[in-house]
């Protein structure tokens, strides 16, 4: 399969962030085309693109727009999640550094769509520091021009988007801890349901996508539904932007239809493994997503293949590991990262993941006990399903699948106290405890 | 209770002092009444607020707790709560450049520890702590969503991708 370049298409432009540049390639039409629409029409055609949202969990789009109760009486809310912190995801921030116009479009549309209030936010993560002074820049030109503000076009819409900044958590990530965050609170998630499109933010119906989904509308409306449809596989389409990382010569994003093969993409597109080594492992959605083992990569990366190999898409953060690397060090850095993250709400998900890195480090420094493979799974057991938002099942991820894939490197570990000859830990166990 | 927590930077300072007067100078004080009618209660601008003392300040002592809970007409606990829970608000004083290396797996497989020791030995600091001269803070934080360009250390508001020891030593001397 050959790489594509639609979300990218305007990227490689000098000043592709800036509106003259979008312009020019026709931006901002497919606007003007849906506020000749009726709001409904334009749900009606992103429903029929059969887009999936891109933010990790695949949920189609159109459908979570029309979940939107029809006589709310409380304004209704769209929010852009960029908060962007799943390990091994860079795609949404490349869109808003580079073409930050395609989001606003696609916010604007959407908003019209859903019947949003004057009031809409993108929150970002506050890492993000110039990608959010990029979108601030850029929404100034929008409203000079009549994109956004009062009445935009003539159509008597109003809309406006806010820049919202996060503080450096991962939580905020998931919609109720957004919007929990969005209102100036801990981002804790919320009990579901009542679902966001019903009760989100502020008390009214909200709506949450993703930077990569909501950027697809302008291309929906203006080359239509079956042209999105085209690209890709039934029930798995449109274009979708894949980010490699880890041990590989070519690391970066890759825009294809939905569905390039894995194995096609590592060693094709991204030049295959660093001189000298093999491939060990691939986390293919995201720190969350159950790793594969080199001959399970023969695999298209769709929502659906992903899920039926036991593993999952999510926001197609493709990080390559190879044989050099220690497998109980790199998953006791993942659950470093989950107990790190956990927001503290639920007893499973915070005594859990912190009991799990314990346990992987005492591993790494020869305390290991023969037990602590099986222990590892029986806690992943209690974290698993026992929480009020997906941290907790998306922490016992890599955990259960390193265990059930290459339990040998366990045992050797808690038997010879070390790694697997030919493996390597990237951490220095004398290094000073960090304070973080 | 005793504080089992060493770092925890409230054990000598856990209340506001207030002859410790802290208030926004005017341009701060601008862009805060700029955020207030962007969002339908007060309480949601609390993230932004604090965002602009930290700019200010530079971190966000116990005083700036109680001055921002007052503008925004909440207690200050409930500011306390926020401030504690995300990572990137400062809870004591931090060097003039922030090192905040990323150690997550895409970027410790491209030897983002090796970055990391190598800063705390040659500054002479333990992880989270500050340099005597108050010029370096070196951290270590979770992802930072560079992966491809591991490994990345952000220093301030400025990511520096595709980083080496040798690109870190290179970068340090610059940092006046």
């Amino acid at each position: 399969m050959e790489p594509i370049k639609v979300l990218t298409a305007n990227m490689d432009k000098p000043n592709s962030m800036s509106i003259d540049s979008y312009l020019e390639s026709g931006g901002y039409e497919a606007l003007k085309a849906s506020l000749k629409m009726k709001p409904e029409e334009v749900v009606e055609v992103v429903k029929s693109s059969d887009m999936r949202g891109r933010g990790g969990a695949g949920f189609p789009t159109g459908m979570k727009w029309s979940f939107v109760p029809k006589n709310a009486t409380k304004p209704i809310y769209l929010l852009c999640n960029a908060d962007e912190s799943e390990p091994g995801t860079f795609k949404d921030r490349l869109i808003m550094e580079k073409d930050p116009h395609l989001l606003i479009e696609g916010m604007v549309i959407s908003g019209y769509a859903i019947k949003s209030s004057p009031m809409s936010y993108i929150y970002i993560r506050g890492e993000f520091f110039y990608a959010a002074t990029v979108l601030e820049k850029a929404l100034q030109e929008a409203r000079d021009k009549g994109f956004l503000g009062k009445n935009i076009l003539g159509s008597g819409f109003d809309f406006d988007i806010t820049v919202h900044r996060g503080a450096g958590a991962y939580i905020c990530g998931e919609e109720t801890g957004l919007i929990e965050s969005l209102e100036g609170h801990r981002g804790q998630p919320r009990v579901k349901p009542p679902f966001p499109a019903v009760v989100g933010v502020f008390g009214g119906p909200t709506v949450v996508n993703n930077v990569e989904t909501l950027a697809c509308v302008p291309l929906i409306i203006s080359k239509g539904a079956d042209w999105f449809k085209s690209l890709g596989i039934p029930k798995n389409t449109g274009p979708k932007l894949y980010c490699v990382s880890g041990q590989v010569k070519k690391p970066g994003v890759y825009e294809f239809p939905m569905g390039v093969n894995l194995k096609e993409l590592i060693y094709q597109h991204c030049g295959g493994m660093l001189d000298g080594r093999k491939l060990k492992a691939v986390i293919p959605g995201g720190a969350s997503a159950p790793m594969l083992l080199p001959d399970e990569i023969d695999i298209p990366l769709t929502f659906d293949a992903l899920m039926k190999a036991g593993s999952m898409l999510g926001s197609a953060g493709i990080i390559v590991i190879d044989d050099s690397a220690c497998i109980v060090d790199s998953v006791w850095r993942l659950a470093k990262f989950f107990a790190h993250e956990s927001c503290g709400q639920c007893t499973p998900c915070r005594e859990g993941t912190n009991w799990m890195e314990s346990l992987l480090d005492r591993m790494e420094r020869g305390g290991g006990r023969q037990e602590d493979a099986d222990l590892l799974l029986d806690m992943a057991d209690n974290i698993g399903g026992k929480s009020l938002c997906a941290l907790g099942d998306a922490a016992i991820g890599p955990v259960i699948s390193s265990v059930k894939k290459f339990r040998d490197e366990y045992v050797y570990h808690v038997t010879h106290k070390s790694c697997l000859p030919g493996t390597r830990r990237y951490r220095r166990l004398d290094a000073p405890v960090g304070a973080h | 209770m005793a504080d089992l927590r060493p770092e925890n930077p409230y054990v000598e300072e856990r209340k506001a002092d207030p002859s410790r007067k802290v208030v926004f100078p005017p341009d701060a004080q601008k862009r805060f009444d700029e955020l207030l009618p962007r969002y339908p209660t007060k309480e949601a601008v609390l993230l932004p607020a604090l965002h602009l003392a930290q700019e200010v300040w530079g971190w966000i002592s116990p005083e700036v707790m109680v001055y921002v809970a007052k503008l925004l007409d909440l207690a200050p606990a409930t500011v306390f709560g926020v401030v504690s829970f995300y990572n990137m608000y400062n809870q004591k004083p931090v060097g003039k450049y922030h090192v905040q290396v990323c150690t997550n797996l895409s970027c410790m497989l491209a030897n983002a520890y090796d970055i990391h020791d190598h800063l705390c030995e040659k500054l002479g600091i333990d992880p989270g702590q500050t340099t005597p001269d108050g010029r370096f803070t070196v951290v270590e934080v979770e992802c930072l969503g560079s992966c491809g360009t591991a490994p990345v250390v952000q220093i301030n508001n400025d990511y520096h991708e595709q980083m080496s020891v040798q690109k870190m030593d290179q970068l340090l001397p610059r940092l006046k």
